[in-house]
């Protein structure tokens, strides 16, 4: 079917909602414009609802045919909680995009993902490229415990090896995604790229066990960001020692170039305001529950 | 109006509007400038000469027809007076506000100097305002289709101008929005005491009642380029403004409660942050706020601060105030809703704590030496002079250029080294054959009048274009 790109008919509606774990839900959003010319790597801001936060995600599938992209989110603060809350059928009151730099997808031969929690996803259209591109992938996925593992089917779709960790040893091999990495080093494996999308401090120790071997290494950094379009800067890293703006120059960079203390920093600015909205929408939950 | 006032009576004292008291209004985001009633306005439009001459008119970006709508206002027929500044500019709530009438129309009355000039601007605002409340706003008629189809890039000031003055002439015209808000910079960047939301929201949905189409979460030059959309539109109009914050490249700009004015201006104003946590967008001011600036979008931040509520807002501006590009009337706004102005004085370097937070500012005392290439007298460091302010947030707002994006994802669009999109003056033409760009992107940070007379002035070019008429 063709959809018309420009067509505000039906926008940002819920066609699939799925509970991946307890926290974590994928959504499938009609939105023709975002499928038809999304590419790996890009990301785009949702907000559920007027007055709503604007959160962005990068993009795990897209669909032009469907007009529909696939995002996955993780219930941390208020807004992802509410995102999650939603049943299909119902509607984000905005989903923009796509935005970012695209991942450059060329041969490199073997190429390393290491993904850590709700990343995974994020990480898993990148390997695919990479894939598809001819390079054989090998996958490094690290979780705190088995049911907080998502996609590890589709991951082990597309690459030779997969390799789990997790914190409590309930899936794979008790321990971190670094430890997997390590192990493969070890083995005498030979890696010609490593992306990497997680956790920031998780980004930060893979690029810092990758670095002894110069295998060229890319996180996908995940900054506070408000516009989203290069207007704020607020979701400026520094990289090799300059500013970049992650919504616009990235969100990808080079990994053994990136401050990751500053944005663990900068990453922690709000930390108080979101307990407090969290804290607000629970007890207001609950409340609701206890009316019925 | 009984005891109305027989035409001309110049020597009545000019009336410069009510507005809201600074000890109260310091404390809310509602609208500073309360403006006229009927008979204020009456009585304020008594007093124009109506000057066969209309210097006021001429000197107007726009060309508003001035001394006519302001006899209209005067016979109390607000609708025709309506109709009459919609001849020429669809947009008088927005201008009556925001526009520096001190330098256009009000400089240019020969009242100015003898008695202070026919308040124009407060005039063409309460006859915008007084006539959405009524509902005596039209929408202008449209020509039929012609079959053509237009693109705008961006949904400011310039933007609305062009697809107000095309669809009238029966193009087809998509306005495309990043953001989830039409507007631009009037939306994101000037503040609802000054611009109430409503304002523009009404003024985009005249546009599209018009037939203007609006889309809004699509970021051309990322979300899709110029070159895929000139496939679909016959010609392109880029109105993407000037977005892109200049840093200070201070030591210690990456703390945390450091902000580009553009960042504290769209968590506050766009995002509604100062409703959090009704709202859900957060802010980080703490006790003690320093913003640098000397411009209008300083003066917004220091005010948007103020009304948070913090125990003080310091102003760091590094010449004096008789440099300052600000409005006077946004500088006297400002000082009485207690903004303290330290002039002479620059920030050297930041200084925060463990956590990478701000906690203060180290600055210097200047001094004016020679004029530099603007004409100003340049700021020189006094050695010697440095001291400490305390800050917990502080924003940079010393000015922003052209948004770069479509600029770098456009081949052959040529650029200046400001990375302003290069276009030839009289036509609003790029490099690129059927795209046209002006506005702020064109210009700088320019201002909002400037930019609605570049898009006039490319639609005509467009239209021309297009029809060959």
């Amino acid at each position: 079917m063709k959809h018309d790109i420009y067509s505000t008919e039906g926008l940002y509606r819920i066609i699939e909602k799925e509970e991946l774990s307890p926290t974590v839900s994928r959504h499938v959003i009609y939105a023709p414009l975002i499928a038809a010319k999304a590419k790996a790597g890009h990301f785009v801001i949702l907000r559920a609802r007027e007055g709503g936060e604007r959160i962005p995600v990068t993009l795990v599938d897209w669909n032009p045919e469907r007009g529909t992209v696939t995002v996955i989110i993780q219930a941390i603060g208020k807004s992802t909680t509410e995102m999650n809350a939603f049943k299909a059928g119902e509607s984000f009151s905005d989903v923009a995009g796509p935005l970012g730099t695209p991942v450059e997808i060329k041969k490199y031969g073997t190429v390393l993902g290491v993904g850590g929690g709700v990343g995974i996803a994020e990480l898993y259209p990148i390997a695919r490229a990479f894939k598809e591109a001819g390079n054989r992938v090998i996958s490094v996925l690290g979780a705190r415990s088995k049911d907080l593992l998502i996609l590890e089917k589709e991951m082990a779709g597309i690459s030779e090896r997969v390799l789990v960790t997790t914190d409590d040893g309930s899936a794979g091999k008790k321990g971190l995604v670094t430890d997997a990495m390590k192990d493969l080093y070890a083995a005498g494996e030979k890696i010609d790229a490593i992306f990497t999308i997680g956790p920031v401090i998780m980004m930060k120790f893979v690029a810092e066990t990758s670095r002894p071997h110069a295998t060229p290494t890319f996180a996908s950094l995940n900054p506070i960001m408000l516009d989203g379009t290069g207007m704020c800067g607020g979701c400026r890293v520094e990289v090799g020692g300059k500013p970049r703006f992650a919504c616009v120059d990235g969100p990808m960079f080079d990994a053994h170039q990136t401050n990751f203390d500053l944005l663990l920093k900068r990453t922690a600015a709000y930390r108080e305001n979101e307990a407090q909205a969290l804290a607000r929408y629970a007890k207001d939950h609950q409340c609701r529950i206890g009316l019925h | 109006m009984e005891n109305k006032p027989k035409k001309p009576t110049p020597a009545i004292k000019q009336n410069l509007g009510r507005h809201q008291d600074p000890a109260e209004r310091r404390n809310n985001f509602d609208e500073v400038a309360l403006g006229f009633g009927l008979e204020e306005a009456v009585t304020e439009a008594a007093r124009c000469l109506g000057c066969k001459s209309k210097p006021c008119e001429l000197a107007c970006p726009v060309n508003v027809k001035i001394p006519e709508f302001v006899d209209l206002v005067y016979k109390e027929d607000i609708g025709a007076a309506a109709s009459k500044i919609f001849e020429t500019s669809l947009f008088p709530a927005i201008c009556g506000r925001v526009c520096p009438q001190e330098t256009y129309c009000e400089a240019a009355c020969v009242l100015k100097d003898k008695f202070g000039p026919v308040s124009i601007g407060r005039l063409e605002r309460f006859t915008a305002d007084h006539a959405r409340r009524n509902g005596l706003i039209t929408p202008p008629p449209c020509a039929p289709d012609t079959g053509f189809k237009v693109a705008c890039v961006g949904s400011g000031p310039t933007s609305l101008a062009v697809a107000a003055e095309l669809r009238k002439l029966g193009h087809a015209v998509t306005v495309f929005e990043a953001l989830h808000e039409f507007g631009g910079v009037l939306s994101y960047g000037i503040p609802t005491f000054r611009l109430p939301r409503e304002v523009v929201r009404f003024e985009v949905a005249t546009l599209k009642k018009m037939g203007v189409r609006f889309l809004k979460n699509v970021m051309i030059g990322k979300s899709i380029t110029i070159e895929e959309l000139k496939k679909d539109f016959d010609i392109i109009y880029i109105g993407s403004g000037a977005g892109l914050p200049s840093p200070m490249n201070t030591p210690g700009e990456d703390l945390v409660g450091v902000y580009s004015s553009n960042e504290f201006l769209t968590r506050v104003n766009l995002m509604e942050a100062y409703k959090f946590p009704v709202t859900d967008t957060p802010y980080y001011i703490g006790r003690k706020v320093v913003v640098v600036g000397g411009g209008n979008t300083a003066m917004d931040s220091a005010r948007c601060a103020q009304r948070l509520g913090p125990d003080g807002v310091t102003l760091l501006y590094r010449r004096t105030r008789a440099e300052m590009p600000a409005r006077g009337e946004e500088v006297e706004n400002a000082m009485e809703e207690g903004i303290k102005f330290e002039f002479l004085t620059a920030p050297v370097a930041l200084e925060g704590d463990e956590k990478g937070r701000l906690k203060r500012v180290k600055c210097v005392r200047m001094a004016l030496g020679e004029p530099d290439a603007s004409g100003r007298r340049k700021p020189v460091p006094q050695k010697g002079s440095e001291f400490y302010i305390e800050a917990d947030s502080l924003v940079v707002a010393i000015g922003a250029s052209p948004n770069p994006v479509i600029q770098q994802t456009t081949p052959g669009l040529n650029a200046n080294k400001w990375g302003g999109i290069i276009v030839e003056e009289a036509t609003a033409k790029t490099s690129l054959d059927g795209i046209y760009a002006g506005g702020d992107v064109v210009r700088g940070g320019a201002t909002v009048l400037l930019a609605m007379k570049d898009g006039k002035n490319a639609a005509r070019e467009i239209h021309r274009k297009l029809t060959g008429n």
